[in-house]
């Protein structure tokens, strides 16, 4: 009998290039993503050094952070902007990276295309200079964002020096009730472990409510593993898994994709491992939630009210209330339904998938957006707008009267030109709730595509589970 | 990079918990494709008012606390986005030391690659050392690495931990890349015995 080990161990185990006591370990990596923000400087590094890229083969890079979404016959308007994704073109060239720029019709967010081109597969370690790069441990993959510097170093030696982690099981047990979704599941989460609960950890999640999750669902779990501190989220392959891979452009096909889905069978946690810490939550009595500060920790039920600072557990946590309550513009116990809204955003690598448009569109069918409100739905990828085309929903969407736009990040990080205005209140499915995230000022609240197509609809926040469909 | 032994400079208080990335560097300035100069841009938000003036009220923007080269902050500091624009922002501003209750793990990683140290405290030493710093104008520390402890004029305030391995790479300043590259025939041997069937990145027609 082996030892029991968990995916992650499974996982590291097979990546170790060098252990040796006293010096972290040397893990060799699998898929090396890389976009226009975090890469200039280690490219830059190289060229100083005379490094060369090793393996330019398991690298590939994409435009995403700051490209606008308006048409893409128009110009990058953004000196600055322009600068960066022609200085991403130019070391790809130099360096013979695999570049998706904005002509490619398979650009997009560099969480949404990695997975769409099949190139995120079970078992695999992958990096990318950007800490969202969690969101591909839904494959059963190990995947965390890096720095700079650890950029240039992957670049030049296919490797990253690192401490192990410890592991984190967090199980939810039971069903999802209706209208709560994996965005909710992970809210939870963060609300009650923290946002540096998961700090130091990898987190496995496990139990029937993820089971149930379709491969978007599971992105959007692991996707948000970062703001609860941990580096790194992965779900344990299956066949939902094997058939999301199945038929993409880098996947194995025919005997190939058999050999590799045997291999893929044999990744999950054994019976009898163990993790360093256990949190169980119970499915069933999740809820939907809306974050009300400026962390994603600062969150409650829908049903729930904004919190009081007086309340807190100590006083530093007083004062982040207090601060984030004045940011936010808030009075401690107003309902979170009577909040009004302004702006609504629906995209991101959280969120911006096809079922996510989907769910959207079926909540805002035949409906019109308040006219308080200005809505915007941004594609995670290129692929995803074509699909969601293909479909129809693009019509749904402007018949409501939201933006129809082309993919990139776009108001998650507002490096593009959409952005909140000064004390301008969005509904966001995106991750980062930050002070100024959304622009100087902006007022981020994160909920699911769902509640975030109610909250235009309705012009403030909406229970999701009370939503009458039109007939 | 430039080696780490012996610091001594005025601290600085940052009495906030979960400091983030986002309000270290704001993305606005995430488009330089240079390493430096991000300095003034550190802390953008918080030190600026909306027409561009010194905002008085932020606590870094007091005169005492312009030359300082330590920062003490609340915990989970440099949480959110993984932008090493960070540790440049702060290192650009002359900040060559975090002390705080904890860190963010990317954040953290990225200091030690910067020559800057991020310092684990107990929270009641974090809380009386932003005390003394808000109460002692010119309130200056000393971290000596090499012996692992923090200490004032009085004396020796704690001792701290710092992996073995980081601690000997920025008391000598080395790379990162150097090091793994001597490790170069590791590398090939693990290159060679790997999964055929793992994809490989050439865009496809
Ligand atoms: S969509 Fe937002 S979180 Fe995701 S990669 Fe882009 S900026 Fe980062």
């Amino acid at each position: 009998m082996t030892t029991p080990k968990t995916l992650f161990e499974k996982i590291w185990e097979t990546h170790l290039v060098r252990e040796a006591s006293g010096e972290p370990a040397l893990l060799y990596i699998d898929l090396h993503l890389v976009h226009e923000v975090t890469s200039p400087q280690a490219f830059e590094g190289l060229r100083l050094t005379g490094r060369k890229v090793r393996r330019p083969d398991l690298t590939v890079a994409t435009m995403d952070h700051n490209v606008p979404t308006w048409a893409r016959n128009l110009p990058v308007t953004d000196e600055i902007s322009k600068q960066q994704l022609d200085a991403l073109a130019s070391n790809c060239k130099e360096f013979g990276v695999p570049l998706y720029d904005l002509d490619s019709d398979k650009q997009g967010i560099v969480h949404v295309i990695g997975p769409e081109l099949g190139l995120t597969q079970p078992g695999m370690t992958i990096v990318c200079g950007d800490s969202h790069t969690s969101t591909h441990g839904a494959f059963g993959a190990l995947a965390f964002g890096i720095g700079t510097s650890e950029v240039e170093h992957v670049l030049a030696t296919q490797t990253l020096q690192q401490a192990r982690p410890k592991t984190m099981e967090v199980r939810i047990d039971g069903h999802l009730p209706a209208g709560v979704t994996a965005k909710d599941i992970i809210l939870g989460v963060i609300g009650r472990i923290g946002t540096a609960g998961g700090t130091g950890y990898v987190i496995e999640y496990t139990g029937q409510a993820i089971r149930d999750l379709s491969m978007e669902g599971r992105m959007t779990v692991c996707n948000m593993s970062i703001e609860a501190g941990a580096r790194a989220g992965m779900i344990a392959p299956d066949q939902k898994t094997f058939d999301y891979v199945a038929g993409r452009p880098h996947a194995p096909s025919g005997k190939d994709f058999e050999r590799a889905v045997a291999e893929w069978r044999h990744l999950p946690t054994d019976d009898g491992a163990t993790y360093d810490r256990l949190e169980v939550f119970n499915g069933p009595d999740l809820t939907p939630f809306v974050t009300w500060g400026t962390n994603p920790g600062m969150v409650v039920p829908i049903s729930g009210r904004v919190p009081d600072p007086s309340s807190a557990h100590d006083e530093g946590e007083r004062r982040a209330t207090e601060r984030a309550l004045e940011y936010m513009g808030l009075t401690p116990g107003t309902l979170i339904e009577d909040i009004p809204i302004d702006r609504v955003f629906l995209g991101s690598c959280t969120n911006g998938r096809i079922e996510d448009l989907r769910d959207a569109a079926a909540v805002i069918k035949g409906r019109k957006v308040n006219p308080r409100v200005y809505a915007m739905v941004v594609p995670g990828s290129m692929p995803v707008k074509v699909q969601a085309e293909a479909e129809g929903l693009h019509e749904i969407f402007i018949a409501a009267g939201f933006d129809w736009r082309t993919a990139g990040c776009s108001m998650c990080l507002g490096m593009n030109p959409d952005i909140l205005k000064p004390g301008e209140r969005c509904a966001s499915t995106s991750n980062r709730n930050f002070e100024g995230r959304q622009g100087k000022g902006g007022r981020t609240h994160l909920v699911s595509p769902q509640m975030a197509a109610a909250a235009a609809i309705a012009g403030h926040f909406v229970d999701i589970r009370t939503w009458e469909p039109t007939a | 990079m430039q080696p780490f032994t012996t610091l001594s400079g005025v601290a600085a208080p940052l009495d906030r918990v979960n400091v983030d990335t986002d309000q270290i560097i704001p993305k606005q300035f995430l488009k330089r494709i240079e390493r430096t100069g991000f300095g003034p841009f550190c802390f953008f938000d918080w030190r600026y008012k909306d027409d561009g003036s010194l905002n008085p009220d932020f606590e870094l923007n007091q005169p005492e606390y312009q030359a300082a080269s330590i920062l003490v902050a609340g915990r989970n500091f440099g949480c959110g986005s993984s932008r090493e624009h960070a540790p440049w922002a702060l290192e650009d501003m002359g900040i060559r030391a975090v002390l705080a209750p904890s860190f963010a793990d990317i954040f953290f990683n990225n200091c030690f690659k910067n020559g800057m140290l991020p310092v684990v405290l107990p929270e009641s030493v974090i809380e009386e050392l932003l005390a003394r710093a808000k109460e002692r104008p010119g309130y200056a520390l000393t971290i000596d690495l090499e012996n692992q402890v923090v200490s004032d004029q009085e004396g020796v305030i704690a001792a701290f931990d710092v992996d073995p391995f980081r601690k000997e790479c920025l008391i000598r300043g080395l790379d990162d890349i150097g090091l793994t590259m001597q490790h170069e025939p590791e590398i090939t041997r693990f290159e060679t015995s790997r999964n055929v069937n793992l994809p490989t990145t050439p865009v496809l027609a």
